[in-house]
């Protein structure tokens, strides 16, 4: 963020502390110093004496049947201690977030390229992997079903189908058109969430039979019930606690070497510590789904949205994970963040021999804004209209509609969002004097007489929090006592995954704010307590937050009836409160009578839990019409590029954004979010992709999987806009999703506008720019290319 | 399906998608190689490895320097890398494994003063080399005070660095996972280049890969580091 864009949020006066450390505070992570000098302990820094190395066998096949395995030459090399295969399951034998339809070990068919097959441990992970290696796998290969628009007509690769999910969405009238109709199809590529720390978790077996999991996650308690399931144990027996997490973004939501690592600790009576390398992390976690779109905008001759007519194809791999929801966000916010009083828009998720898709940030609303928002600046082009003013004319406020029919009753600052954005200053031109700075940077291989720039805007919008009726709720206990020194020492008992986001600190400034405690201890998140939910969706700083905010506010009432008691008063008159908690005392309104916090204390520890559930949510009925989400928030990116169009190489210069956060709890930290946010949209913009050669992962490493350097991330600019949003506790909406969502958009439009080429696929790559035919001077966005997903004329069915 | 599948040609040479472990009768190629170890280190272990598809953990002995500080290796593998040996041998966990062949930086450490990632280096051939890690940026910071995956209150800082504090100061750090090997860079840069301007920051860095932050409070705190060392910001 430059200096002077974000200065008023993220200049942070040098002595914090004294200022405070509560909500709306730039206050530093707990966790902060250990990370800084290496003593933060990921859960791969986990060791024990006694441990063992487990390691994964997969499948070479995308799609193949298992004719035999033998397991004797592995399991009689030297350090070899176990090897499991299905037959050692000894609960369920599949597993899975809303459906477990994916086997802890293949049984019978592989239906992905890297599907777990069996699992060894050994005393060293040299010889874990020399044994993976020697056992025997006898394949019978199978075709593989890779195209997902074959999926729905083809024979079924799983008992349960290849149809995850069917969603049809009818508002307003179907019949409408308009004056002005643009038409398009786009490609979302497969991208992977990439986190820094691999999958590893350390289990335990513990004396009673049982087993403790140190796990990277993002949701102990899910993860904890398909554990349990699996080993066939009691839930009692099976205890899970956050180890540290290097990152999630959605991959971590399912399980990956849990089961795997708890089986085979219990098996051997001994711990067992699994650790992926990178190549088996993308081969271990489910990817963002790539998705064929369909899209056809009309809108009378003034500019305003008519109706969005869309079909959209999401492929989900090979097991379900969440494709069922992430289509759902794809189809309700198939139109972006604007009014919409008419569209037809069907949605399809369907199962592939591909790589297993899921949760990745943004959760299929990614794929749609890349479509929705190309559509809107074809619509613009052919308009003969700024492509910001027709988003602002159109740009969706309080009380206006969704597709689904829901109002937005909460705030919707789409124009402010819009109008901060491209309020920002543009960059300087390219300078011929830096040629690292061009696009190709340090290869020094662009002209600066051949780069031509480009900008481009976008805006999106982004459901917070779980949908379509699911009661979500979080736990959290918060117990205030005496230090051993006589302070108030408060301690927060939350099972929230911790995974950067910056959780931890939010629930030490609530606790201070609350309870007006400067000390304030969070004890490890396990399944000691109740869940928190998964870190994601943008939902824990409102879920969790809340129930600690709740929490607090009962210790708070403790303290106040204990002050009361005193004093043989009521807390409360008929009129009015009586007491209350001001500063590190407790103060009788009406007698002036004030009692430190610590002496209320001597009486012993207040200790309360709090569960917070947001309001509830409804199904979508069977045209996808109902009050399916709880919460949105909206924001807009400008994109500035410089492109050599000869080279196909892009340079991303500037990023602008306008963000709707409801209310900025950590400036610091939400700034942060923002801009590693979008640092992964514009990776998939310009260069993420896993790229799937008829089911195989091509570039399962950091050599050919690229995420941005920091040369490749551009400047950003950032503007907080601020509207409390009623029912979120402190009126924060999470800010996590939104940067990742419209900056991939923006940067395809700047490039659109630098080339005039139609790119309706994300990542651009060097060719699609290099080897295009030209279409210079002609600035339109794409247009149709008679995709099999656009409706012939009057058929209506399958994709 | 219009192309013909290739069902019988897996990855080459890879039976599994595991990542293909260094033949141990094969060196492992180093990001920096060092000195021969024969001529370096005559009491260097033997180059003999051991049987394929029987590791011996148990074969080599030997001794390494890492920040200042002389440790045994009582028994390790040949095939290990430094990397390895820091993390799971000598306790020092500090250097992250995120990639496994020098493309994240989040080893970064440095050998003799070079800046490499010790994914690359066999630990063997670190024999009398001077091996810094950012376990020895902040001598007087205590271990495995920090419950996994739980935050601690954060009064009770340890001493840290010019740049460790610089990036608690500037909100540099998220996950995390990045940071030790990001935090070895940018002293290694200042060290070497203390007034770097920002696009030499950023090549300085570029092999440091950060999924959280998008690196923009990376570059403030290391403006931050620069203007402190020069006196004009306390």
């Amino acid at each position: 963020v430059s200096a002077d864009a974000v200065a008023s949020t993220t200049t942070v006066p040098a002595k914090v502390r004294d200022l405070g450390r509560g909500v709306g505070r730039s206050v530093d992570r707990p966790d902060g110093t250990p990370k800084v000098t290496g003593d933060f302990a990921f859960s791969s820094d986990l060791h024990h004496d006694r441990m063992l190395w487990g390691r994964t066998l997969r499948s070479p096949h995308p799609h193949a049947r298992i004719r035999s395995i033998d397991t004797s030459a592995a399991a009689a090399m030297p350090g070899v201690v176990c090897v499991l295969t299905a037959d050692d399951v000894p609960g369920a034998k599949n597993y899975g977030l809303e459906h477990a339809d994916q086997p802890v070990f293949a049984a019978d068919v592989v239906r992905f390229h890297g599907e777990a097959v069996a699992a060894v441990a050994a005393e060293h992970p040299e010889q874990a992997l020399r044994a993976i290696r020697a056992i025997e796998v006898d394949y019978e290969v199978l075709e593989p079903l890779t195209d997902p628009e074959l999926a729905i007509d083809a024979d079924p690769i799983h008992p349960d189908g290849n149809l995850f999910r069917h969603l049809p969405l009818r508002h307003g009238d179907p019949e409408a058109t308009g004056e002005v109709v643009v038409e398009g199809t786009y490609d979302v590529g497969m991208q992977d969430q990439a986190f820094l720390g691999p999958e590893s978790g350390l289990a335990i077996p513990s004396e009673d039979g049982g087993v403790e999991l140190l796990i990277s996650t993002q949701w102990l308690h899910v993860d904890h019930g398909q554990v349990a399931a699996c080993l066939g144990l009691p839930p009692e027996k099976v205890r899970l606690t956050l180890a540290g997490v290097g990152g999630a973004f959605g991959a971590r939501e399912d399980v990956s070497l849990q089961v795997h690592a708890c089986l085979l600790a219990l098996t051997t009576g001994r711990p067992v510590k699994i650790q992926y390398s990178r190549e088996e992390s993308f081969h271990g976690h489910v990817h963002r789904h790539p998705a064929r779109m369909w899209f056809r905008h009309h809108a009378t001759r003034d500019g305003d949205l008519v109706k969005v007519e869309a079909r959209l194809l999401f492929d989900g791999g090979a097991y379900t994970s969440t494709s069922p929801a992430v289509l759902a966000n794809g189809v309700c916010f198939a139109a972006g963040p604007y009014r919409v009083p008419n569209a037809v828009i069907e949605g399809w998720a369907v199962r592939t021999n591909n790589p297993p898709c899921g949760a990745m940030r943004g959760f299929g609303v990614v794929q749609v804004c890349f479509g929705h928002e190309a559509q809107m600046d074809a619509l613009a082009a052919e308009l003969g209209m700024d492509p910001v003013e027709l988003r602002l004319r159109n740009a969706l406020a309080p009380g206006d509609r969704l597709l689904t029919g829901q109002v937005l009753t909460g705030t919707a600052p789409v124009r402010e969002v819009i109008e901060a954005c491209v309020a920002h200053a543009l960059p300087p031109d390219a300078s011929a004097d830096e040629p690292m700075a061009l696009p190709g940077g340090a290869g020094l291989t662009a002209q600066h007489g051949d780069v031509r720039r480009g900008t481009g805007i976008a805006v999106s919008i982004k459901n917070l929090m779980y949908a379509e009726g699911f009661d979500d709720d979080s736990t959290a206990g918060v117990r205030l006592e005496l230090g051993t020194d006589g302070r108030p020492t408060a301690t927060v008992h939350c099972a929230a995954a911790e995974v950067g986001q910056g959780f931890v600190t939010l629930a030490q400034q609530i606790v201070r704010s609350e309870l007006h405690v400067d000390r304030v201890v969070l004890r490890p998140a396990d399944t000691g307590i109740g869940s928190a939910g998964s870190t994601s969706a943008s939902r824990q700083t409102w879920m969790s937050g809340g129930a600690v905010q709740l929490a607090s506010r009962a210790v708070r009432q403790v303290l106040l009836e204990r002050a009361a008691a005193r004093e043989g008063e009521p807390v409360a008159g008929a009129r009015r409160v009586r007491f209350d908690l001001r500063g590190d005392e407790v103060v009788d309104i009406d007698s002036g009578v004030a009692v430190p916090v610590a002496e209320l204390l001597a009486d012993g520890p207040v200790e309360e839990v709090g569960e917070h559930h947001h309001a509830p949510t409804s199904p979508l009925d069977e045209d996808g019409q109902g009050d399916a989400h709880v919460s949105f928030a909206f924001a807009a990116h400008r994109a500035v590029v410089d492109v050599d169009p000869d080279l196909g190489l892009v340079k991303v210069v500037h990023i602008a954004t306008g963000q709707d956060v409801g209310k900025a709890l950590n400036p610091r930290a939400v700034t942060g979010q923002i801009e590693g946010g979008i640092a992964q949209g514009v990776g998939l913009a310009v260069m993420e992709e896993i790229v799937v050669d008829h089911g195989r992962i091509r570039n399962p490493s950091f050599t050919d999987y690229l995420i941005p350097t920091v040369l490749d991330m551009p400047t950003v600019a950032a503007t907080l806009i601020e509207q409390p949003e009623p029912g979120a506790p402190y009126g924060a909406k999470g800010v996590g999703e939104p940067p990742t969502i419209s900056s991939t958009p923006a940067v395809v439009a700047a490039i659109r506008d630098a080339t005039g080429l139609p790119l309706s696929r994300v990542p651009v790559r060097p060719q699609d720019i290099a080897l295009a035919p030209r279409a210079r001077g002609d600035t339109s966005a794409p247009r149709a290319r008679g995709d099999a997903l656009a409706p012939a004329p009057g058929a209506e069915g399958a994709p | 399906m219009p192309d013909s599948p290739t069902p019988d040609s897996p990855t080459p040479d890879s039976p599994t998608p595991d990542s293909p472990t260094p033949d141990p009768t094969t060196p492992a190629p180093n990001a920096r190689p060092p000195d021969p170890p024969d001529a370096a280190t005559p009491d260097a272990p033997t180059p003999d490895a051991p049987t394929p598809g029987a590791p011996t953990p148990d074969a080599l002995a030997y001794e390494l320097t890492i920040n200042g500080r002389s440790h045994a290796v009582p028994s390790a593998w040949l095939g290990e890398s430094l990397l390895y040996v820091l993390r799971e041998r000598l306790g020092m966990p500090g250097s992250k494994n995120a990639c496994d062949q020098g493309e994240c930086g989040s080893c970064s450490i440095l050998f003799d003063g070079d800046l490499v990632c010790a994914c690359c280096v066999m630990a063997a051939d670190a024999v009398d080399a001077d091996v810094r890690t950012v376990e020895g940026l902040a001598p007087s910071v205590g271990r495995g005070d920090v419950a996994p995956g739980a935050g601690r209150e954060s009064d009770a800082d340890g001493e840290v660095s010019d740049v460790q504090q610089a990036f608690l100061d500037e909100g540099a750090v998220q996950c995390g996972f990045c940071i030790p090997g990001m935090i070895v860079a940018v002293h290694d840069l200042l060290d070497h280049d203390p007034a770097a301007d920002e696009l030499r920051v950023r090549e300085a860095l570029s092999g440091n890969l950060c999924r959280c932050t998008g690196y923009g409070r990376i570059l403030q705190a290391v403006a931050t580091v620069q203007d402190r060392r020069a006196g004009v910001r306390p």
